[in-house]
This record gives structure tokens, C-alpha cells and sequence, in this order.
């Protein structure tokens, strides 16, 4: 007899393209290709950012190149144009602010992580969290209307008078300048350093601090001498991040750090910074060179925050992956 | 050492006390009824008000709303259900830390080379594109986050019960995670409310009333930048007053959202 193969239409794995549009019906295949397009949007607009930013830089680039980034003048009008004053004054103001910010954040951390009752630790916190979401327009308006007469009449003729042997603090106190731009960002970026230092220290294992303790050290020589060098890279990272949120931050420091482009080791001198600049030029600039220029401060800006904050998180991630691994033995 | 450590926190604390206690002293007598409705008036008249940069800060919010959520609320989407820890999803949330962590005023750059420069003009649309710009990655984490910590069980019933993936994240998934996304997407516009860098030359500023879309706009935090550094008196009383309503908006949005969170999940700062 013979065996007669009978097949089925339609039975059996399904190939390629009819299996596509059977998902297609259900409904998932379309979902997911909708909702991979506005994730994908995510990542077009960050590359478009930056080629926008490089291609709107061009005329700049090519007429300085990397002399761009060392020369002092800036004269628009003979349209010489040169970063170094507002990168001097960016990188001055952010070391003012860190050198103020960190031992006070680090110390704050240490306190709600460390040594601080849970409930005072968790309301503390949450007042932290409530500072940092003060606008830099607020910060600006206090800087302009309660800081600079307090640095103009009180603060700096005081630092005169006791450090005027310094370059740092000589010259005429015009309340404007680095040292109050400095004050000023100094406020705004404790609450970053206090935040994800005391993430990071809270992330260190247990066994670390009672090892100390049970060696028969205080409390705070077990959290000085153990837990914040065993936090040290996470705590290095968050002094990273709260620089890259100094270094562009724009409003407060455009209005109390003077916008004088000029170089000068006086902390009491009126400066510039990149942002304030962009800030402040944008809308008067006259001329393709000019508006690019200040485009290409934008792209230096972005890449100056752009590695900064990769090294950052590079470095709290490390922490954390130290702590986990070593809290396992 | 308690003492010391414990200072450097009552001294980042107070911080925030001085600058309520003043924003209070210095501006709490400027708001008045005329702030809110009255426009701004030539220089040297008194009795001006900043109702249509309140009007303006509200209209840019709603077009920073239109853009920053649905691209962040559907990209998480995409992140917690379709994706895996795969490379897309490695690369959009690294694009999403990357412009997160873009200073705003270069955000308004970009803002500027795409919508203004095409149009020749100053919109509020511009300014609104830019403001979403920055609510996008802070709602995409945010949302993600709030994603998948919903319950597997919830998921696997929802499959059990014959649900497709569309149907399981519309009617179980999202609904679970809702709360924790709305006060993401909360958190994210008391962010974006307050700034005023991107603003400066996207929506620019004006001193009469904005008609649709296309024209500049007046906002809280440029009236609040202008008026601070002119020379006049009154100005600053005007400045004072908008600092003490901007910052009362905020800070009570943040309280209400960070109030509802506290029964868990995190927020990206």
C-alpha cells in the first residue's frame, strides 16, 4: 500500500515574513517598533547635538584652530577672538567653589551618613534635596542683592587687611569678581557633594566598620579612618560631578562675576566664565565669526562636562563595585 | 567631631532658610494683585506687573511637557518591556546621562541652531523644544526605574491570563507604576520651570502680551535676570516678588512629589 503524504496548509514552523506579520497583528510588533523609535529619538538628538555643535563652530576652527584656546584677547569688533580669559575664569570660580564646597559637603555627608540618628539623617536629607532644586536665576538675585554688598563692604576689605600680602586678595574690592562668583557656586553645589557622598558612604559594607570597631576604635576613628578612605574613589567622583555642574553653571555666576574678560591673579578682580559669555553675548553677537565663536565655547563647554561626568560615574561605580565585592567575604 | 560635621550640615541647611526668609522679607509686599495681572510697564511708571510672564512660563511648560514626555515616557517603556540590558538599551541610556548632563545653556544653543535659526525669529516654541529637551532624560530613568519595579507577578498573572505584551503594559504595568511617574514627570517640570539659560535667546523675552506659538515670550526666570541687574528700584521690588512666586511654585511641587515618593523609589537628580 501506498503511503500517501497528505500536508496541511498553513501547519508547521512558520518562515520569515508570515511570521512577522502574524506579530504584526497581535500588536507587540508595532509596539515595540513605536517605542524603540521615541527611545532611539533619545540618542539621534544627543548625536545631532553635538554635530550641530561642531558645524555651527566651523568658521572659528578653522580661521584660530587650537590657538583658539590661548589666546587672551577677545575683540569682537577686530573679530580676534580668544578663549583663555573665560576658561581662566571658569576653572578659577570652580576651584573657589570646590575648595569652599567640599570640606563642608564632606563634612555634612559624614554626619548624615555616619553619625547622625536615622530621622534627623532622613530630614536633613530632604532639605538638601529641596536646596538643590533651587533655580540659579534665585541664586543670582541673592548673590546680586545680599552677597556682593557683604563681600564689597564686610568680606573683602577684612581679607585685605589680614591676607593683602597675597596676589590672591589684593586690588581694589569691587563686591563683584571670582570670590564671590566662587561663594556663590560654592552654595549651589554643596547639596551635590552632601547627596552622593552620603550615597556613597552609606554603600560601604557593614563589616568594614564594625572590623574597626571591634578592633576597639571610636566611632569616629572607625568612620574617619576606615569608612571614608574605603569611599574615597565614590567620593572623588562626587566632587567630579558637582564640578561639571559648576563648570556650566550659567545664571548666578553671569550675574555677580563682573563679565570683564580679563586675567588676573586678584581673586577680587571682575572675570568672565565660558557660560556667562554665551549667556550674555549670544544675542548681540554681529557676524557669522562672532556667533560661531561663542558656538565653539558651547562645544568646549559640552566636552569639558562631557568627560567629567563620564569620570565621575566611572568612579562611583567603582566604589560601589568595591563595596559589593568585598562584603561578601 | 559630631559637632563639627554637624555644623557643616546645619550650615548647608540654613541655606535654604536664609534664602526663603529672604525671598519672604524682600518680596512678600511686591506680590500683590497687579503683580499677577498687569503687565509690564515703561520704565519709571510704577504699578507693573509680570502676568504674561506667567502666562509665558506656563505656555512653555505645557509645549516642554509635549515634548519631554511622551519621548521619555515611551523610551522607558521601551527600556523595561522590549529591550533587555542589550546594547540599544546601553547606548539610550547613555545618550540619556550624556544630555542630562549637557549644560543648559548649550541645550539653548541647540535649541537655537535648529528652531531659530531656520525661522529667523525668536519662538516660544524654541524655548518650550529646549525646556523638553532637558524634562527627557530625568523622566526616561525616572520612568524605567518606576517600570520595573513593578512586581513580576502582576506581569506573569497578566500573561497567565491570555494578555499580549501591548495589553499587559497598558492595562497592568502602567497603571501600577503610574504614581512614581507622575511625580517623576512633577519632578522634571519643577526642574525645567526654573531655568532661565536656555530661555535667553529660544524664547527670547517680551514685554506685551505672546499670541500663539511663534512670537517671543516673557518667562519668570528672564523677567527675574532682567529685572535684577537693571538699575531701577522698583524692578528689584518686581524681581523679589518673582523670585518669592518661582520659587514657592517650585519648592511646593517638590515637596508634594518627594512627599508621595517617599513610600519608595528613587528620583534622578
Amino acid at each position: 500500500m501506498a503511503t500517501t503524504i497528505t500536508t496541511v496548509p498553513g501547519a508547521g514552523p512558520i518562515s520569515g515574513s508570515r511570521a512577522f506579520f502574524r506579530k504584526l497583528r497581535e500588536g507587540d510588533e508595532i509596539a515595540r517598533i513605536i517605542t524603540f523609535l521615541f527611545a532611539a529619538s533619545v540618542v539621534l538628538v544627543t548625536l545631532l547635538l553635538v554635530w550641530e555643535l561642531w558645524q555651527g563652530s566651523v568658521l572659528p576652527r578653522h580661521k584660530f584652530g587650537f590657538g583658539f584656546f590661548f589666546t587672551r584677547v577677545w575683540d569682537p569688533i577686530a573679530e580676534q577672538f580668544g578663549a583663555l580669559p573665560f576658561i581662566y575664569g571658569t576653572l578659577v570660580t570652580s576651584a573657589v567653589s570646590l575648595l569652599i564646597a567640599v570640606p563642608l559637603g564632606l563634612g555634612a555627608a559624614i554626619f548624615l551618613a555616619e553619625l547622625a540618628p536615622q530621622k534627623i539623617s532622613d530630614t536633613l536629607q530632604f532639605f538638601i534635596d529641596l536646596l538643590a532644586a533651587v533655580p540659579s536665576v534665585i541664586y543670582g538675585l541673592l548673590g546680586v542683592f545680599i552677597v556682593i554688598p557683604l563681600m564689597r563692604e564686610y568680606i573683602q576689605p577684612a581679607l585685605k587687611r589680614t591676607l593683602g600680602f597675597l596676589p590672591l586678595f589684593q586690588g581694589p574690592a569691587y563686591g563683584v569678581g571670582f570670590l564671590t562668583a566662587g561663594i556663590v557656586m560654592a552654595i549651589m553645589v554643596i547639596p551635590y557633594i552632601i547627596s552622593v557622598s552620603r550615597e556613597v558612604l552609606l554603600s560601604v559594607p557593614r563589616d568594614q566598620r564594625e572590623a574597626a570597631l571591634a578592633l576597639g576604635s571610636t566611632r569616629w576613628e572607625s568612620t574617619w579612618k576606615v569608612v571614608v578612605p574605603f569611599a574615597r574613589t565614590g567620593i572623588m567622583g562626587s566632587v567630579f560631578l558637582a564640578l561639571a555642574r559648576a563648570l556650566g553653571e550659567t545664571m548666578a555666576v553671569t550675574m555677580v562675576i563682573g563679565n570683564t574678560p580679563t586675567i588676573s591673579a586678584s581673586l577680587f578682580s571682575p572675570g568672565y566664565s565660558i557660560a556667562a559669555v554665551i549667556a550674555n553675548e549670544f544675542t548681540e553677537a554681529t557676524g557669522d565669526t562672532y556667533l560661531q565663536a561663542l558656538i565653539e565655547l558651547g562645544l568646549v563647554l559640552f566636552l569639558l562636562t562631557f568627560i567629567l561626568n563620564g569620570l565621575a560615574r566611572l568612579l562611583i561605580v567603582l566604589t560601589s563595585r568595591r563595596g559589593a565585592g568585598m562584603g561578601q567575604t | 567631631m559630631l559637632s563639627v560635621t554637624g555644623a557643616c550640615a546645619a550650615v548647608a541647611v540654613s541655606v535654604l532658610f536664609f534664602i526663603l526668609g529672604y525671598l519672604v522679607y524682600h518680596g512678600g509686599s511686591s506680590v500683590n494683585w497687579a503683580f499677577f495681572t498687569k503687565l509690564p510697564t515703561p520704565v519709571g511708571e510704577s504699578g507693573g506687573g509680570m502676568a504674561n510672564a506667567i502666562v509665558g512660563t506656563a505656555k512653555l511648560l505645557s509645549l516642554a511637557v509635549l515634548v519631554g514626555v511622551p519621548i521619555g515616557f515611551f523610551g522607558a517603556i521601551y527600556l523595561a518591556e522590549f529591550s533587555g540590558n542589550g546594547i540599544i538599551a546601553f547606548v539610550v541610556r547613555y545618550a540619556a546621562d550624556l544630555l542630562n548632563g549637557v549644560p543648559s545653556i548649550v541645550i539653548g544653543i541647540f535649541a537655537y541652531t535648529m528652531l531659530v535659526l531656520p525661522f529667523k525669529h525668536f519662538s516660544a516654541i524654541a524655548g518650550g523644544f529646549a525646556l523638553g529637551l532637558m524634562m527627557v532624560p530625568i523622566t526616561l530613568r525616572s520612568a524605567e526605574d518606576f517600570l520595573r519595579a513593578v512586581p513580576r507577578a502582576l506581569r506573569e498573572g497578566a500573561m497567565a491570563l491570555g494578555a499580549s505584551k501591548t495589553r499587559t503594559i497598558a492595562t497592568v504595568i502602567v497603571p501600577a507604576a503610574y504614581r512614581g511617574i507622575m511625580t517623576a514627570i512633577l519632578l522634571a517640570l519643577a526642574r525645567v520651570a526654573g531655568e532661565t539659560a536656555p530661555l535667553l535667546f529660544t524664547a527670547f523675552s517680551n514685554r506685551f502680551w505672546s499670541h500663539g506659538w511663534n512670537e517671543p515670550i516673557a518667562s519668570l526666570p528672564v523677567m527675574i535676570f532682567t529685572y535684577a541687574i537693571a538699575p531701577y528700584d522698583d524692578w528689584h521690588r518686581q524681581a523679589w516678588a518673582a523670585g518669592l512666586v518661582l520659587l514657592g511654585l517650585i519648592l511646593i511641587v517638590n515637596i508634594f512629589a518627594r512627599a508621595i515618593l517617599s513610600r519608595g523609589g528613587t528620583i534622578l537628580r
